[in-house]
């Protein structure tokens, strides 16, 4: 490796420079939220399959306590947000897009919050042990990807990664959940930092953060002092300069390898906030139940930060800052380029919930009819994919998968972007997001179609060999009939030969002849 | 509980319009408007009223005939805009009929009939002014020379009987006022073996290129510069026009200063700067992606130059706009940028 990661800063190509609107939400400190009457928890909050329900309706259950196993990795458990008894396992809407319900434990707390005793583990504990807690503790990355920490760092101990990059670099404006969390705990986020950073021996850590979190870079420097292996790096705040990959071409100048990982390059990306909760798992014995969610925007009253435990009805954190403005119009799970509209405010909040925000009237998209692509190459000059967005949806228009294929949509990260951008208001993210549901239906039934095809000349072929064997048995058959009939006729042929030879050499005595 | 309506992210609402960056192009015109009058009169608000008019005329009988929602496309103002282009490049003291019959080719043929806004192969504006300069090369060639020179000037309405009855006052003949444009001197003078320095001590010259011309290009390419600045248009198409223009001219003049001209002279007169900045620059029939804006405007700079030093034209941008918009597909082909990740494995690296 000729260059050591974030040494020098690299840029990476298109992205938008928008306003932050962080400030409005980093006025009061985190806020804690009273205890809820009712968490719903969902089975499925986690890339993955959903987890399987370990508790029964009616039983007792203390805060802590796993409510539900991890299927396999990757997957995450699932835990009790408080003291209480399971009123329920049943379906209910939960914050994913297209508004669906997903089965969820229904938890009503009994108010006295009593927690299992914890288990706290040493520093100086085994990886598989530090492993085994963190797949316990239900980890799960809460950057978004929400994918099972223990799996990747698992994933990671076995390939060569000399560094550990903390992403605290927020993708979105408005969200700033981990941005509040770098200022008021920073010590939490380096003793989980140290636990991976011994855990995988990697060389160096380094803490990405955006060049506007000037309270961040200060509150990183005093919690670092001692520590020759961090290091605290400003990058420029350019959306999405928080997504993984393009923090990687940021920190390195290279880019990942498209079918790989950073992992591949020596590097391992962790969000700030999972690194947090891998400290409370490893250091404290504290399983996953909360996290630091931003409730935001200009259809907020008072805007902020709260610590919601896993399963509180969002309704309950926008109650927390002083509830909607009149003019609020819609709701979201994330920032306002890629985050999920939700219908309702009864869901709950799941492990991957960063922010709510709320937006009025003029601050999202009025539905307009598209105008045609006119070419001009601005959503060329903005995608960080450095895809070709335009030619993209001319062929997704035309029903070339081919060329959509061809043109890597795969690589395509649903940022917005392009669509942001485009000055024909053409819906691309949403014509990007139907792609990729077609070509992965397509690849389905390519394998499908592949495995179809597979039997049907299996079978062909069975059939053809039975045939070919009948016909081999029957050619026998008659070859040997044919034979035998021509043994007979060779048989005849002797015997009329041998009459006719008698009959012209005249017997010399008929009664020699019988003897 | 309160309910939402959902919608698609991103959820901010977009950022530009066409209507907004089509009046930006508007806007950025007018000072190379106004420095075409202050230099060739009257002529220009005439043509450009009557080229606005006959577009928007033939745009909403398109429109209507096409059956497309007619007030959402009237209101891109992308008309207007073929419009002054072509207006601009046509002569001031053009007959009436000229704006229209342009007009006419560039909206219902080389736009609508290809599909309307965004479908079109050709630049629209440059098809009517090819189409006007292949059929009525007199008319076309028919300039005025610019006001400081001009024995006559003539008004507001003399300059109407002229667009419009073919009348002129009778103490001037058609062949006083209209007069070779500095590039028609130039080329006829090489043709003739003459030295440019002595070409050049016509009138008609002035610093750089035509005298009048040149200002006229400073005004555009002021326009130009605030549509950078704005990111209506991006730089590639402007600055490797201008670049190619300068780099394959510059060799020429330092090997023979006597029969080439100073690139300068190349770059301000003619279409070259309104041209880089506003018509190469037209987004439906350019290349989208920067590496093809790139080889796109050195294409249109290497095509005028060879038109106008071996072409039967005086000026060729309005060509090297067309054959250009031919080799869009081509270029758009070979000049992909890679996508992310996908760099190194590709075997180019
Ligand atoms: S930004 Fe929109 S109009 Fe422009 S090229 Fe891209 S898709 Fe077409
Ligand atoms: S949404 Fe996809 S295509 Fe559009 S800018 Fe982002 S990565 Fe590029």
């Amino acid at each position: 490796m000729q260059h050591i990661p974030g040494e020098q800063l690299h840029h990476f190509h298109g992205g938008l420079r928008l306003r932050h609107n962080k400030k409005i939400a980093c006025r009061q400190p985190i806020a804690d939220l009273p205890l809820s009457k009712r968490y719903v928890i969902p089975l499925s909050q986690h890339a993955g399959a959903p987890a399987t329900s370990c508790v029964s309706v009616g039983d007792q259950v203390l805060k802590y306590q796993p409510l539900a196993e991890n299927p396999g990795i990757p997957g995450a458990r699932v835990h009790a947000p408080s003291s209480g008894r399971i009123e329920a396992i049943e379906r209910h809407l939960v914050p994913l897009p297209g508004g669906p319900q997903a089965p969820c434990i229904v938890l009503q707390s009994d108010g006295r919050d009593e927690p299992l005793p914890l288990d706290p583990l040493p520093v100086d504990a085994s990886a598989d042990v530090l492993l085994a807690r963190m797949d316990a503790a239900g980890i799960v990355g809460l950057g978004g990807a929400v994918f099972s920490t223990a799996a990747k760092v698992d994933g990671a101990a076995r390939q060569n990664i000399h560094t550990l990059v903390l992403n605290g670099a927020e993708c979105e404006p408005y969200i700033a959940c981990d941005e509040m969390l770098m200022r008021e705990q920073p010590e939490r986020i380096v003793r989980g930092a140290q636990v991976l950073h011994r855990l995988l021996g990697t060389e160096r850590v380094i803490i990405a953060i955006e060049d506007q979190m000037g309270a961040v870079k200060q509150a990183f420097d005093t919690a670092t002092k001692d520590l020759e292996d961090f290091q605290v790096t400003r990058v420029t705040t350019i959306y999405p300069e928080g997504g993984e990959r393009q923090l990687i071409e940021v920190l390195t100048g290279e880019q990942v390898p498209a079918d790989g990982f950073p992992q591949d390059m020596g590097l391992l990306v962790q969000n700030v906030g999972t690194v947090a909760a891998v400290a409370d798992a490893v250091l404290d014995g504290r399983p996953l139940i909360e996290r630091v969610v931003t409730v935001t925007g200009p259809g907020i009253r008072q805007p902020g930060n709260v610590m919601a435990r896993i399963g509180t009805p969002v309704r309950e954190l926008i109650e927390a800052c002083g509830g909607y403005r009149e003019d609020a119009r819609r709701l979201i799970m994330g920032g306002p380029l890629m985050g999920v509209a939700l219908a309702s405010d009864q869901v709950p909040v799941s492990k991957a919930f960063n922010c709510a925000l709320v937006l009025r009237e003029k601050d999202i998209r009025a539905p307009q009819p598209a105008m045609p692509c006119i070419n001009c190459g601005e959503c060329v000059r903005v995608c960080p994919a450095q895809l070709l967005p335009q030619e993209l949806y001319w062929y997704i228009r035309s029903d070339q998968y081919d060329e959509v294929e061809a043109l890597n949509l795969s690589a395509c990260i649903e940022c917005g972007c392009c669509d942001f951008i485009c000055p024909s208001h053409i819906p691309l993210v949403d014509y990007y997001r139907y792609a990729k549901d077609e070509l992965r239906q397509r690849a389905e039934d390519r394998t499908r179609a592949e495995l179809a095809k597979a039997r049907f000349d299996a079978r062909t072929e069975r059939l053809a060999r039975i045939k070919a064997e009948r016909k081999a048995a029957r050619e026998k058959k008659k070859k040997a009939l044919a034979q035998a009939r021509d043994k007979q006729a060779r048989i005849a042929a002797a015997v009329e030969r041998s009459k006719a030879r008698r009959e012209q050499t005249p017997p010399d005595d008929t009664g020699s002849d019988r003897t | 509980m309160t309910r939402f309506a959902i919608g698609g992210a991103p959820h901010m609402p977009p950022q530009k319009t066409i209507t907004g960056v089509m009046l930006q192009v508007l806007y950025a015109l007018i000072p190379g408007i106004i420095a075409h009058w202050w230099f060739f009169g009257w002529g220009i608000l005439f043509q450009l009223g009557l080229a606005v008019a006959a577009a928007l005329l033939f745009e909403w009988l398109m429109l209507r005939a096409r059956k497309q929602p007619v007030g959402l496309f009237m209101r891109d103002c992308s008309a207007p805009v073929t419009a002054v282009l072509f207006a601009l490049c046509i002569p001031p003291l053009a007959p009436w009929w000229i704006a229209v019959v342009g007009m006419l080719f560039a909206i219902v043929i080389a736009k609508h009939l290809y599909g309307g806004l965004g479908h079109n192969l050709f630049n629209p504006a440059m098809i009517g002014y090819v189409v006007v300069l292949i059929s009525f090369p007199r008319e076309m060639t028919a300039w005025l020379p610019p006001q400081e020179i001009a024995e006559q000037v003539l008004s507001f309405s003399q300059t109407a009987n002229a667009i419009f009855l073919a009348q002129i006052p009778d103490t001037l003949s058609w062949d006083a006022i209209s007069q070779a444009t500095p590039l028609d001197t130039i080329k006829t003078g090489i043709e003739q073996n003459r030295m440019v320095a002595e070409v050049r001590q016509a009138p008609i010259f002035g610093d750089f290129g035509g005298l009048g011309w040149e200002w006229i290009a400073n005004w555009y390419a002021l326009g130009g510069l605030w549509l950078l600045y704005r990111r209506v248009i991006s730089w590639d198409v402007p600055v490797s026009m201008l670049a190619t223009e300068i780099a394959l001219t510059l060799p020429a003049y330092l090997i023979d200063s006597g029969t080439n001209p100073v690139p300068l002279q190349h770059v301000f007169s003619g279409a070259v700067v309104i041209g880089a900045f506003f018509i190469a620059t037209d987004p439906v029939t350019g290349c989208a992606s920067p590496r093809g804006k790139l080889v796109f405007g050195a294409g249109v700079a290497v095509i005028t130059l060879v038109i106008r030093r071996w072409g039967g034209y005086p000026d060729g941008v309005a060509f090297g706009v067309l054959l250009m918009n031919m080799a869009v597909p081509l270029i758009d082909r070979y000049t992909r940028p890679r996508a992310y990740g996908y760099a190194k494995q590709d075997g180019h690296p």
